[in-house]
């Protein structure tokens, strides 16, 4: 059996439409361990071994599904919540938390606040805060790649509130025009930081955007991995006949908070919660399996304990990386370092030596 | 007098003014329900209700824009734009509209919009929520740039903000949001817009800041004191417009400049300082001016605290500045 924390590859493009019921539990293991993941960011957030933390509980099947239905080739664009579908991607759980920590096992070299990850190896782009600017940034890298030749589509994530930012409408309306073989992937949790969904736009769906950008929209149940599969794998199949983009609205709950600084308490009812956690969509797809009978409460249980065990020990190892090498601060500014900035590094090689600078 | 926070300061300001004048209002992200993401509008929608205090949607540009929009029908509307390195989809709105609009209207359409914003690194926000770009601002004619740094000038200058005919930026330390605390008047205070405060006397050396570096250099200034070296605090407050006069004041009794901001050095609001110095106090300076600034990378995260100006680099620098003559 491989480790909990390695997530098994999705089949590839020639699969089918629907997921075959074999593969479900592979599925199930990576919102597990995304779940597992992110219990363990907030614990140690609180404790004050993360500096900060981006939950995306509630948000598993939404994203495995749609990860799930994508070629190792297509291109990501991710905002901040993305964990399950960068797992999926195959980057390895100490990888995730070597940024969490910003250590020198830092893929980033610690310049990131956490969450803000990214993987050239795993065609996973580095994501920045400002919300909505990888949306245009996803259709530019599609169009590239039908010029080139290349079969294989960009997916760009984003949540409910940032279909009211600059760069959701400037790469709709381009993905429309140039017929860009782009996914829109929108995971409406119903609140962006504090404010509800019906009061980011007065537009019936998210979805029925796209269709004054001249493509589809769709609207799928975010907490149902078959739906979610479904979906994407549509979209991409459209997007590699030429056909052009497709927005696909996944409909499912923020159950944590917005990020480690958001108390959701001041803003939403424990009711609305409650009722959303009847849909947790682990919750939803064990029972599935159970009754599939793919799946036992043994299984279950042994896995659960064994990735906790995993992402403890990976954890463990990461803390145990050194830190970030100071002088890294001036690379990558430039493809070479300019004199004045070589200058002001040497002036900071010597207050390093003196014992002027603490991290 | 009541014992407040900046961001306590800056909360009373925003509801004194409101209960002043039913035409002043705020609008921005999270400011209503929620309070605010820092909680400086905390309390504001229950006392006003959602149509003073209202929670827009997530568009800067919109928010900024329609600032405007309210402000030329009449309204005096207050943006918060959630932190400043969230401020670039509403860059167009601000340097093409906002800071243009009396001067290409010949004077028709004044636009008196304050845009609050928290600014300055040391909560470990990494690239995004730590910047400190006033520069780019003070750079474009037309917008007024604010700095406080103590409690009561939060206050003061918010409320001359709020009253000032032409467009604020009026730009908040946050990592001493809470830590610094102070006295703040009751009732409506204004402090005028172009008066440096002098933080700490000195004769020996200038250091020249705002913002969250005054704390910085008023530790680096204690530092000095024990070796004899006394250093004049001089926080600008107001970086639009500047009070040059203060500025070549003190530098021509100490002879001796030291200027300390966050942001990065290359074009920084120092550069100006430095070279009004130039120009103007030449004959006066006794050394070369130093600037202790951020480096010219972007803000990194895990190296914050090596990349903030502390008060040993401006220890240092002020050191130099004695060394020199
Ligand atoms: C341009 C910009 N403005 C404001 C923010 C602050 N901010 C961070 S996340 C967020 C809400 C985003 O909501 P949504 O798009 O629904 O995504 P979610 O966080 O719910 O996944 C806001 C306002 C930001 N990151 N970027
Ligand atoms: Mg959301």
């Amino acid at each position: 059996m491989a480790e909990a924390s390695e997530v098994a590859q999705p089949g590839g493009s020639d699969g089918p439409a629907d997921l075959p019921k074999a593969e479900l539990p592979k599925l199930y293991r990576a919102m597990v361990l995304a779940r597992v993941v992110d219990e363990r960011c907030l614990t140690l957030q609180r404790q004050g071994r993360i500096g900060f933390y981006v939950p995306l509980q509630g948000q598993e099947a939404a994203q495995v599904g749609s990860a799930w239905a994508l070629d190792p080739e297509d291109w990501i664009f991710p905002a901040y919540r993305e964990l399950a579908v960068a797992l999926v991607r195959g980057v390895p759980v100490k990888l995730l938390l070597d940024q969490f920590i910003g250590n020198s096992g830092d893929v980033l070299k610690g310049r990131q606040m956490p969450n803000h990850y990214g993987y050239r190896e795993f065609r996973f782009v580095t994501a920045s805060s400002p919300v909505g600017t990888q949306i245009s940034q996803a259709v530019g890298a599609a169009m590239a790649a039908r010029w080139k030749g290349e079969e294989i589509v960009t997916v760009t994530y984003f949540g409910d509130g940032t279909t009211s930012s600059n760069d959701f409408h400037a790469g709709l309306n381009f993905a429309g025009v140039f017929k860009a073989p782009t996914i829109f992937f929108c995971q409406n949790n119903q609140w962006a930081i504090s404010l509800p969904r019906e009061r980011q736009t007065h537009s019936e769906t998210l979805a029925i955007k796209a269709t004054a950008y001249g493509f589809p929209g769709v609207v799928v149940d975010g907490t149902d991995v078959h739906a979610v599969f479904a979906a994407v794998r549509a979209a991409r199949a459209r997007a590699l006949a030429g056909e052009g983009p497709t927005l696909i609205e996944a409909q499912v709950y923020r159950l944590g908070p917005h990020s480690t600084s958001d108390d959701p308490r001041r803003y939403r009812t424990d009711a609305e919660l409650a009722k959303w956690k009847e849909k947790d969509p682990i919750a939803r797809l064990k029972h599935e399996l159970l009754t599939a009978s793919v799946w036992t409460e043994e299984e279950d249980a042994t896995l659960w304990e064994t990735t906790r065990k995993e992402v403890v020990a990976a954890f463990e190892s990461a803390e145990a990386t050194p830190p970030v090498d100071p002088l890294t601060m001036f690379d990558d500014v430039f493809a070479e370092r300019p004199a004045g900035l070589e200058l002001q590094r040497a002036s900071f090689a010597e207050l390093l030596k003196d014992g002027g600078l603490k991290p | 007098m009541t014992e407040l926070t900046i961001v306590q300061a800056i909360n009373r300001g925003l509801a004194e003014a409101m209960r002043a004048d039913p035409d002043v209002l705020v609008l921005g992200e999270d400011v209503g329900v929620n309070g605010g993401v820092f909680r400086a509008t905390e309390g504001l929608h229950k006392e006003f209700g959602a149509d003073r205090v209202i929670d827009t949607p997530l568009s800067e540009t919109g928010i900024v824009g329609a600032a405007i929009g309210m402000a030329l029908y009449g309204l005096k509307p207050i943006a918060e734009i959630q932190f400043v390195d969230f401020i670039y989809p509403a860059f167009d709105q601000i340097v093409s509209e906002l800071a243009k609009f009396r001067y290409r209207s010949g004077g028709q359409y004044p636009c008196h919009v304050v845009i609050r914003s928290p600014y300055g690194g040391g909560i470990k926000g990494g690239l995004y929520h730590s910047q400190s770009p006033e520069a780019y601002f003070a750079h474009t004619s037309g917008l007024k740039v604010v700095i406080p740094s103590t409690p009561a000038d939060a206050k003061a200058l918010l409320t001359t903000a709020i009253h000032d005919p032409d467009p604020v930026l009026f730009l908040e330390p946050k990592r001493i949001y809470r830590a610094v605390s102070g006295e703040v008047p009751d009732g409506e205070l204004r402090v005028p817009f172009g008066v440096a405060r002098t933080a700490r006397e000195g004769a020996d050396v200038t250091l020249l800041a705002y913002g969250a570096m005054i704390p910085t250099c008023l530790q680096a200034a204690e530092t000095l004191a024990a070796s004899g070296v006394q250093a004049e605090v001089l926080d600008l407050r107001t970086l639009v417009p500047l009070d040059e006069a203060a500025v070549l004041a003190s530098v021509e009794k100490t002879g001796r400049a030291v200027i300390v901001h966050e942001a990065p050095r290359f074009c920084g609001f120092g550069a100006e300082l430095a070279a009004i110095l130039a120009e103007k106090a030449f004959f006066s300076l006794k050394a070369p001016v130093q600037r202790v600034t951020g480096y010219d990378t972007p803000f990194p995260y895990a190296l914050e605290n090596m990349y903030l100006p502390n008060a040993e680099r401006i220890v240092h620098a002020a050191r130099a500045t004695l060394a020199a003559g």
